[in-house]
């Protein structure tokens, strides 16, 4: 035990007498506290905390125990509780603390309760009620403690219960009551944002409360908001100036200030939020320079707070649109950051240089004797930063040198987080800059050997898909697999017991492919070498598997080794073995078989995956039709198993639809029970599999992380795309870079760090060390990826845009980094959903007047057609007005035609080509049908549509490449799309690439949103079967919405507005409830129930898919809000 | 957003558990244990911030107590520091010369003046006076309201110690 405290307990009996009341209650505590501190081993620790928690039992039970007595009860188990000990038993107490104490006692209850038990723990329902009873009371501090425990533990499917009395504090005449209120709705909104959606206009009177807390409490929220959309938000951004200047005036009461400085928390808030609604905004930029200006201004103070406001606001001047002035205001702050004494700023200062050099590479010169002091720093996190900041500046010429310091830090770490996330980011570097063909072999050896395992799958399958598409000429491809296999015999020759099995699949597959190459190499031996892997113990199956597939594709002719291995396999226990022994076997002793499963140097664009695995249709309907059960989607199984499971929040009395009420059921579990005894007769077999599997799974299913809980998101590594406004400001630059040039190194620095310096720093900027190698532009990376098939038949290779669906947002990014010196690289459109305010769009218009160059790229976007948003270049507009007319669906192909479509709409043009677009709905799909036309006189060759999207999967496509297109005619291309997972708005990207004469390729990009409406099918079904369903269901959501009340039948025109909007079935409506229901394409169903309830329409959806009744109630809001 | 904040002696014992986000007690644990191990093994002259996972760590410490918070990735750590720092002073307020027993025998109160501080995570009153206010007006309620030791001044054992770390 700790000297300090075992000092201070003897001088605790007089401390303690001089307290009274409080103290006197805590007598227990203080024992027990006491007489841990006096302990010598864990194991007494134990038994004394065992004795304590008996008598904890024994005191809660007895009858005699007042609440006094049980608040001091609840301390001591809340402190067993944090000493690791379980106390559950005490739980309920807690709650009954809560519910039934005074004040006093239940400010300790709740304190236990949000202690305790988790969002999702089943004992939070018996709180609802006293919750509810505290959040009317007229006792403030019992409201505020309500709201607290409610941010604190509240789930998502109780916050209904709740969420009208949260909302009414919102004009509570107490300001704290009014501060926790957007509080709680804050929690509120990042655990549903859809339940709170109808309260934005009161977060905006939060905004302009006269209390600055409540104000600054609102902040939070909108924080939230705008990071998710900012432009819907651009009206605000005048009020937030005019905040933060009256902050930084000192127009706050002196009581926010800290050590001085004015409410900096709230100035943090503020610049976070103006810097997401200036980015890539010159408009809305330009209403805040002055402010910002005058931030950096004031932040002069010498601590560390005033730190912390200057390093977001040099981070806002950096995202905002660039102004020349600010930049240097800021890059001179960072130089404050950067050469600090104390080590916190320093690391700051790191992390605002990572920031800035993605806008502006030379600042890292400003201060490379200093980050290379950090790059030897004793410190992990100081290192760690500093290589983030190496990779930021990384290219062809330091490629080597920062590798080399980052696989050196790997090799000394051991935290495993740290290890995914370099290694990636050394892999991607590889990549990128490779000089030579034996480096990147050596450099991914090394990452697969320290990354080992923990690797991300993408690693491994992004440089095997590199070796194996390889670039344009076969040669360099062929040398670089060569060193592979060469490089891997070697490492197989040696050691491979401590080799990681993602390192040995790699290596097998690659053997496989390609060992053919090395004609020195004795087929046997490589054979013999793979064979040896099998052998060892610590090879796992899964590696197996993977070797043995590599050595299916090696031999010819040495059938007798083969079939050695073949037989020893062929008892193996491993069922995937075996049968993989057995194919072995086959294909050596037939050759012809061979040839045609393993053709050897077959295209690798000519493979077609069939990934709807239509082949199967015939012997699918053939099992269905021998009584097979359907297939249901892994996620519709086990939501079928975990019902039973599921909580009736329902009361019992709750009027069901009156077709259910003559089932006279009110638990969800009967209607499984009565199946069963139903089913008895029938189908008995696929009954007791039913059971027997539900039984199984029952462990699984705890669902300790509740519906939606806390999932870690990886965060995006990926720096935000270059702002092609950045070369706006040349001027600037060029000055900087003169700054730097002239600039000599002091004589006293070491020699090597100064060697060390110009290894790093080399490349970087338009200053010296360039000019020395001759080079004006940095020399085109040395791994191409190759285009995609039907990409690369129309544009020889230089078609841009990756359409590696699985590659990240970084991998997006870096591939513009890429291409970027190629001529006709089109700028990424920024899409919005959102109206643009007219400022914005005459903004989009001066930047087009400024650079005519860029005047093709520019976009404006426009929403036409409800839910879709088309980008097209504005200054195109005049001469090729969007002329789409509804005679182009008569294009539509005969066998579509019928089908209920959308209007036609523009979605890009050009001179040569223009793009609309019109989604038919059919039922197991949502067809997007694009119409390309042709608007010149002459023949357009290679027309190539490439569609993006990665939150739906496209079934089929059709007529998506054409060799050719007419003079002033119009092809059809269409791609059937399916939405397994809901989602509120999808967005797709594509691009459509042409040559208008040969061997010159034009790129159209385009883009559009699609919203999860589109995705929706009415579900045919009669009320018998709606209200059988309705009980199978477990998740379900509930809301008020609004009733339309024009119209006579209130019901009936909002139910009608809502099936115009969404193509929901209206099933029955009886009285003043209506049954409703619809589908995911072809998939989970989703059944509504609405009542009439006085002038609010409660509505209450049930779906087997957990996040389907949100976005089908979004977009009923959305619907019945535009009406 | 704030996931979670902890406070441990320079054993390693845990004083005051906050976690703002559901996580079950298995991962809770292996948190604590994580982070005194992380935090305990820091060595002198090394800034205040770790890795963790996806998190960031931001740590500080007060005599022989370590206050210790878990960041998301935007977030600013320096102002986390300060948000630790404006505990400090809220207990110091409160108990007046606050030290790691107050805090030991009266961490229900130091919850609860957390709670004033904190709420979903997120800074929710940085006045010092309005905290102290509201949690003096529950605390009123209190039958016996002992006088808390006035005489002490305002500025704190505590703070001043940290100044040589």
């Amino acid at each position: 035990m700790s000297d300090v405290v075992e000092k201070t307990l003897t001088a605790l009996p007089g401390l303690f007498e001089s307290q009274t009341g409080a103290a006197k209650i805590t007598n227990r505590l203080r024992q027990l506290i006491k007489s841990i501190t006096e302990l010598t081993s864990k194991h007494e620790e134990e038994n004394l905390i065992k004795r304590e928690l008996s008598a904890i039992k024994e005191q809660v039970s007895s009858p005699n125990t007042t609440m006094k007595q049980m608040r001091e009860i609840m301390v001591r188990a809340m402190y067993c509780e944090m000493l690791g000990y379980d106390a559950s038993f005490t739980y309920i107490h807690a709650i009954k603390l809560a519910q039934q104490g005074g004040v006093l006692e239940k400010r300790v209850g709740y304190l236990a309760v949000s202690l305790f038990l988790n969002e999702g723990h089943e004992l939070l329902l018996l709180l609802v009620n006293t919750v509810l009873k505290d959040l009317q009371s007229t006792n403030l501090i019992e409201v505020c403690m309500a709201l607290t425990v409610v941010a604190q533990v509240f789930p998502k499917d109780m916050i209904p219960a709740v969420l009208p009395l949260v909302e009414d504090k919102l004009s509570h005449p107490k300001e704290i009551i009014r501060r926790k209120a957007v509080l709680a709705l804050y929690k509120f909104y990042l655990i549903a944002p859809n339940q709170v959606q109808h309260i934005h206009a009161k977060f905006c009177k939060a905004l302009s409360d006269k209390d600055p807390g409540v104000m600054a409490s609102s902040l939070h929220i909108y924080l939230q908001l705008i990071r998710e959309s900012p432009d819907s938000y651009k009206d605000l951004t005048g009020s937030f100036v005019t905040i933060l200047k009256q902050v930084l005036g000192g127009k706050l009461p002196v009581d926010f200030n800290y050590h001085s400085v004015p409410a900096p928390w709230l100035q943090i808030q503020l610049l976070r939020i103006l810097s997401l609604l200036g980015k890539e905004d010159q408009s809305t930029s330009e209403l805040m320079y002055e402010v910002l200006d005058e931030s950096l201004r004031r932040a002069e103070m010498n601590h560390n707070i005033t730190y912390a406001i200057l390093y977001e606001c040099v981070k806002a001047v950096y995202t905002i649109h660039p102004k020349a002035e600010l930049l240097e205001k800021a890059a001179r702050c960072i130089g404050n950051f950067v050469l600090s004494p104390k080590i916190n700023l320093k690391y700051l200062g790191l992390k605002a240089l990572t920031y800035v050099v993605q806008h502006d590479a030379k600042l890292a010169l400003q201060h490379q004797m200093t980050i290379i002091e950090c790059l030897d720093h004793s410190d992990f996190t100081i290192k760690r930063e500093t290589l983030e900041l190496l990779f930021r500046i990384t290219n062809a010429q330091n490629v080597t040198v920062i590798v080399e310091k980052m696989l050196d830090f790997l090799r000394s770490c051991n935290d495993e987080h740290t290890i995914i996330h370099l290694i990636g980011k050394v892999a991607e570097l590889a990549e990128k800059f490779a000089p030579d063909n034996s480096w990147f072999i050596q450099t991914m050896n090394d990452v697969f050997s320290i990354g080992g395992d923990l690797l991300q799958q993408d690693v491994p399958n992004n440089f095997l898909r590199l070796l194996a598409e390889g670039s344009e000429s076969k040669e360099e491809d062929d040398q670089l697999r060569l060193y592979a296999v060469e490089s891997y015999l070697t490492v197989l020759k040696g050691h491979t017991s401590h080799l990681p099995q993602c390192f040995l699949q790699v290596m097998s597959w690659v053997l496989g492919e390609y060992a053919h190459l090395q004609e020195s190499v004795d087929r046997r031996e490589v054979i013999r070498l793979l064979t040896q892997l099998l052998d060892q113990r610590s090879v796992s199956s899964e590696t197996r598997v993977w070797i043995l597939s590599a050595l299916t594709k090696i031999p010819e002719g040495q059938t007798d080794l083969i079939l050695d291995l073949a037989e020893s396999l062929s008892s193996s226990q491993d069922t995937v073995l075996r049968q993989q022994a057995q194919e072995l076997r086959h294909l050596s002793q037939d050759s012809q078989l061979r040839e045609w499963v393993l053709p050897r140097g077959a295209p690798w664009d000519g493979i077609e995956v069939d990934s709807s695995l239509s082949f199967l249709d015939g012997f699918v309907s053939e099992a269905l039709a021998a009584g097979a059960a359907p297939y249901k989607p892994p996620h519709q199984r086990q939501e079928e198993l975990c019902e039973d499971r599921a909580l009736n929040l329902e009361p019992y009395s709750f009027s069901l639809p009156v077709s259910l009420s003559s089932c006279s059921i009110t638990d969800r579990q009967s209607p499984t029970l009565l199946s069963v005894s139903s089913g008895l007769s029938g189908n008995s077999a696929e009954l007791s599999q039913k059971a027997g599997s539900s039984t199984l799974i029952l462990e699984g299913v705890k669902r300790v992380w509740g519906k939606d809980g806390y999932l870690p998101q990886k965060e995006a590594t990926a720096p935000p795309v270059d702002e092609p406004s950045a070369a706006v400001q040349p001027a600037s630059q060029q000055e900087a870079a003169e700054r730097i040039e002239p600039r000599p190194e002091p004589s006293t620095q070491n020699q090597d760090k100064q060697q060390l310096a110009s290894s790093l720093f080399v490349g970087l900027g338009v200053g010296s060390s360039v000019s020395l190698l001759g080079k004006s532009e940095a020399p085109p990376p040395r791994f191409r990826k190759k285009p995609r098939p039907h990409e690369s038949s129309s544009s020889s290779g230089t078609s841009k845009r990756s359409s590696d669906s699985s590659s990240h947002s970084s991998r997006n990014t870096t591939d513009s980094f890429l291409y970027g010196s190629f001529p006709e690289e089109e700028p990424a459109t920024s899409i919005s959903t959102f109206d643009h305010t007219p400022k914005s769009t005459t903004a989009n218009g001066l930047s087009q007047n400024k650079d005519t160059k860029e005047d093709r790229h520019a976009n404006t976007s426009q929403i036409l057609g409800g839910d879709m948003v088309i980008v097209r270049p504005s200054t195109i507009q005049d001469k090729h007005p969007p002329s789409v007319s509804s005679d182009l669906t008569a294009l539509l192909p005969a066998d579509l035609k019928d089908l209920p479509h959308s209007d036609v709409i523009s979605l890009t043009s050009d001179p040569s080509l223009s793009l609309s677009s019109c989604r038919l709905f059919r039922d197991e799909a949502l067809l997007l049908v694009i119409f390309i036309s042709n608007c010149t006189e002459t023949v357009i060759k290679d027309v190539a549509v490439q569609l993006t999207c990665e939150e739906l999967k496209t079934a089929s496509l059709r007529g998506n490449v054409m060799d050719c297109l007419e003079a002033r005619s119009t092809s059809v291309c269409h791609y059937a799309l399916l939405m397994d997972d809901p989602h509120t708005n999808v967005s797709l990207t594509g691009t459509v690439s042409y040559q208008t004469q040969p061997g010159h390729t034009n790129t159209l990009p385009f883009s559009g949103t699609l919203s999860t409406a589109d995705f929706i099918r009415p579900l045919v079904v009669t009320t018998e079967e709606y209200g059988k369903l309705w009980l199978s269901l477990s998740h379900d959501v509930k809301q008020n919405l609004k009733l339309l009340t024009d119209a006579g039948d209130p019901l009936r025109t909002t139910l009608n507005a809502l099936k115009d909007a969404l193509q929901l079935h209206v099933v029955d409506i009886i009285g003043s409830e209506g049954i409703v229901a619809c589908r995911l394409l072809s998939g989970a169903p989703c059944l509504l129930h609405c009542r009439v309830n006085g002038a609010a329409l409660a509505m209450w959806l049930r779906s087997p898919h957990p996040a389907l009744p949100d976005f089908i109630l979004y977009h009923c809001q959305r619907a019945l809000a535009h009406h | 957003m704030m996931h979670f904040l902890l406070l441990f002696s320079r054993q390693g014992k845990l004083r005051l558990q906050k976690w703002f986000l559901p996580l079950p007690e298995r991962e809770r644990k292996k948190i604590v244990k994580d982070m005194t191990t992380m935090v305990l093994a820091r060595k002198p002259r090394t800034c205040n911030f770790l890795h963790w996972k996806d998190l960031k760590i931001v740590y500080k410490r007060y005599a022989s107590l370590y206050f210790c918070c878990a960041l998301e990735n935007q977030d600013n750590e320096l102002m986390a520091l300060e948000t630790l720092h404006r505990y400090v002073e809220l207990l110091d307020k409160y108990f007046g010369n606050v030290c790691e027993l107050d805090i030991i025998f009266n961490f229900e109160k130091a919850y609860f003046i957390l709670d004033e501080l904190l709420m979903g995570g997120e800074i929710q009153e940085t006045s010092k006076l309005s905290i102290v206010k509201s949690i003096e007006a529950s605390d009123m309620l209190q039958e016996t309201e002992q006088k808390r030791r006035s005489e002490h001044p305002s500025s704190s054992e505590i703070i001043q110690n940290t100044t040589c770390f």
